[in-house]
């Protein structure tokens, strides 16, 4: 069950943080995907500090519930997450990212991380790996959510569809598809690489309640959440997250070179970056 | 319905009523198995597991992808997926879903690939898979096993669930057959060659289902005056080394025999252990020449691609008339 001791305020702080260890996760790293990180993090924050039943004391708690960030890439987002929720040591993770020997690559390494129910970075995995891991949840007789969490663009890979059709299919009331409705992919706007909309109507169509809501307000992220959670349906449930991708990095959010960039040597490149973020909230951010 | 174990089923054809129960034997007694398909099961006859086990059989339609993705996911939450499609469709069309989910995680999923080689001759090269020895060894974490008959791939599904990591598990059409007379007169260890006839001129390396036709070739060439030794190399990865280099020592001519492209599957490992070996040898490899096999009926492209008895028997032959340089070899033993 959710932790309702947490409050939105409380929620949005964590947001706050969990930007600025991205943004000095990326400096320390020298680069990073640093936009869809940002546009995910309230998501990441609202699902990890109040959803997920997990136990960083235990990861392989038996009947957590799973998160798998499908968008791989967006390790430089979800795992400082991790770290900030107790997993792993966010300075060890802010330090070693990337670098040569690390558990903390571009990409999510389930056998390196603790507290990572999924290796991924090809897009396209994380639905059909939710999907098998409900179904076998269900044959458990065990009730634990498993929350996947996609990209926009990474909904053009035809494999999702695959798995949304199994999802409905097979009755996976407990399954939890978030889209990262950035609108951006590496080449351009969705719209322009290959469209996805009406994103919502073709989801729906596959047979899953939809949920859309504003991804970088952390209340109606919390909306939207508890009423993901409180589905009670063999119905999936798909929440589209409607967000900015770069967002809370003043100079790169909304625009598609936020997908991957690098900061220069100084660290004084990076203060007026945290300081934004410290001043700024992201909901209000047009 | 449909599972892994449609391949077995498709096994059992040949071997009569001796074998159908393998995957729901073991599935009895450990709750952990379950299965997938992609709609290539019968849709009518669910099959010994499928009726022993409907809430563990899992059909995800036609969707490849899903199929091993689903299966490393199930395997996540402590299950031990044996998920079955045409081999083509396995190492290919699934194959990434192969490699990332389930090899790069070291998950216990089994994969069963059906229809493969050129056993479902007719149906052309869509359906043709001759690609998947290559495939599936070049992938880190996978075992690789390829039976000779049904009796052996049913030993083999009940020997994988004890192997860590993936499994891959290479059948053909199921009406190939058999070289064994019961699925209890044999030794077969995963990474252990079985030695099926001993000789001492040439050595033949097979695999899959033209080891029957080999051993068949084996006695042929006794009977030219040529002492042939033949081994069924039934596990590609990790390969039997001692076995190959053995071999190379005793008989210094080596055929091998796979349903494969010569390109990446058997004859290549075997290749690469004689090579490093440093011990003298010739080799000869017998399969698909690189390139997409006509239409046609199995037995006849066997013929063909001289994978028959007779075919391999006259490549032995061949490769009998050929010198051996001795210049600078000195690994005498």
């Amino acid at each position: 069950m959710p932790n309702t001791n947490v409050t939105i305020d409380e929620l949005k702080a964590k947001a706050k943080e969990l930007r600025a260890n991205i943004v000095e996760t990326t400096f320390s790293a020298t680069s990073g995907h640093i936009g869809g990180s940002l546009s995910a993090a309230d998501m990441l924050v609202a699902l990890y500090f109040k959803y997920l039943n997990v136990d960083p004391s235990d990861p392989d708690k038996y009947d957590r519930d799973r998160f798998v960030m499908s968008k791989g890439h967006c390790a430089l987002g979800y795992v400082p997450c991790l770290a900030m929720r107790g997993y792993l040591d966010i300075e060890e993770v802010k330090a070693k990212f990337n670098k040569t020997g690390s558990a903390y690559g571009m990409h999510p390494d389930s056998k390196k991380i603790r507290g990572c129910d999924a290796s991924t970075g090809s897009l396209g995995h994380g639905l059909p790996m939710g999907v098998g891991m409900l179904l076998g949840l269900k044959l458990k007789n065990m009730d634990s959510k498993v929350v996947v969490m996609t990209g926009d663009g990474e909904c053009q890979e035809g494999s999702n569809w695959e798995a949304a059709m199994a999802a409905a299919h097979y009755k996976l009331g407990n399954l939890i598809w978030i889209i990262d409705r950035n609108k951006l992919e590496i080449d351009g706007p969705t719209e322009e690489v290959l469209g996805l909309e009406p994103l919502a109507d073709k989801v729906k169509a596959f047979g899953f309640k939809v949920i859309e809501c504003k991804g970088n307000d952390m209340e109606d992220v919390d909306r939207a959440l508890a009423e993901a959670w409180a589905n009670d349906s063999d119905t999936p449930v798909c929440i589209i997250s409607h967000t900015m991708k770069g967002i809370g990095v003043e100079h790169y959010q909304g625009k598609v070179t936020s997908h991957y960039i690098s900061f220069g040597d100084s660290r004084k490149d990076i203060e007026p970056i945290l300081e934004y973020i410290k001043n700024t909230d992201v909901a209000t951010i047009k | 319905m449909g599972t892994a174990w449609n391949a077995y089923d498709a096994n059992k054809m040949s071997a009569g009523k001796a074998d159908g129960q393998a995957l729901a034997e073991i599935a009895a007694n450990d709750p952990r198995i379950v299965a997938l398909t992609a709609d290539l099961a019968k849709s009518t006859n669910t099959g010994i597991f499928g009726e022993q086990f409907p809430d563990r059989m899992f059909n995800v339609g036609i969707a490849e992808q899903n199929l091993f993705g689903v299966a490393a996911g199930l395997a996540k939450v402590g299950y031990i997926p044996f998920a079955s499609t045409f081999a083509i469709f396995a190492c290919l069309r699934g194959g990434e879903f192969i490699r990332t989910d389930a090899a790069y995680q070291k998950l216990p999923v089994k994969i069963i690939g059906t229809h493969g080689g050129l056993s479902f001759g007719a149906a052309g090269s869509t359906h043709h898979c001759i690609e998947d020895f290559a495939v599936m060894r070049a992938i880190p974490n996978m075992t690789v096993v390829i039976p000779a008959d049904a009796y052996e791939c049913a030993r083999a599904i009940k020997s994988c669930v004890d192997v860590p990591g993936p499994f891959y598990l290479r059948v053909g059409r199921g009406m190939e057959p058999l070289l064994h007379n019961s699925e209890d007169e044999f030794d077969f260890e995963i990474g252990k060659a079985m030695h099926l006839k001993d000789g001492n001129d040439v050595t033949i390396i097979a695999c899959g289902n033209p080891t029957r036709d080999a051993l068949i070739a084996g006695e042929m060439l006794d009977e030219q005056g040529v002492s042939a030794q033949v081994i069924n190399m039934h596990t590609l990865k990790p390969i039997d080394r001692e076995a190959i280099v053995e071999a190379a020592v005793k008989t210094r001519r080596i055929v091998t025999v796979e349903e494969h492209n010569v390109v990446g599957g058997l004859g290549d490992a075997v290749a690469a252990v004689l090579a490093e070996s440093g011990k003298r040898c010739i080799l000869t490899k017998i399969g698909i020449p690189d390139e997409f096999g006509p239409i046609g009926k199995p037995e006849d492209l066997y013929a063909l691609y001289k994978l028959s008895s007779q075919g391999i028997m006259e490549t032995v032959m061949e490769l009998m008339g050929k010198e051996i340089e001795e210049d600078d070899w000195d690994d005498e033993d």
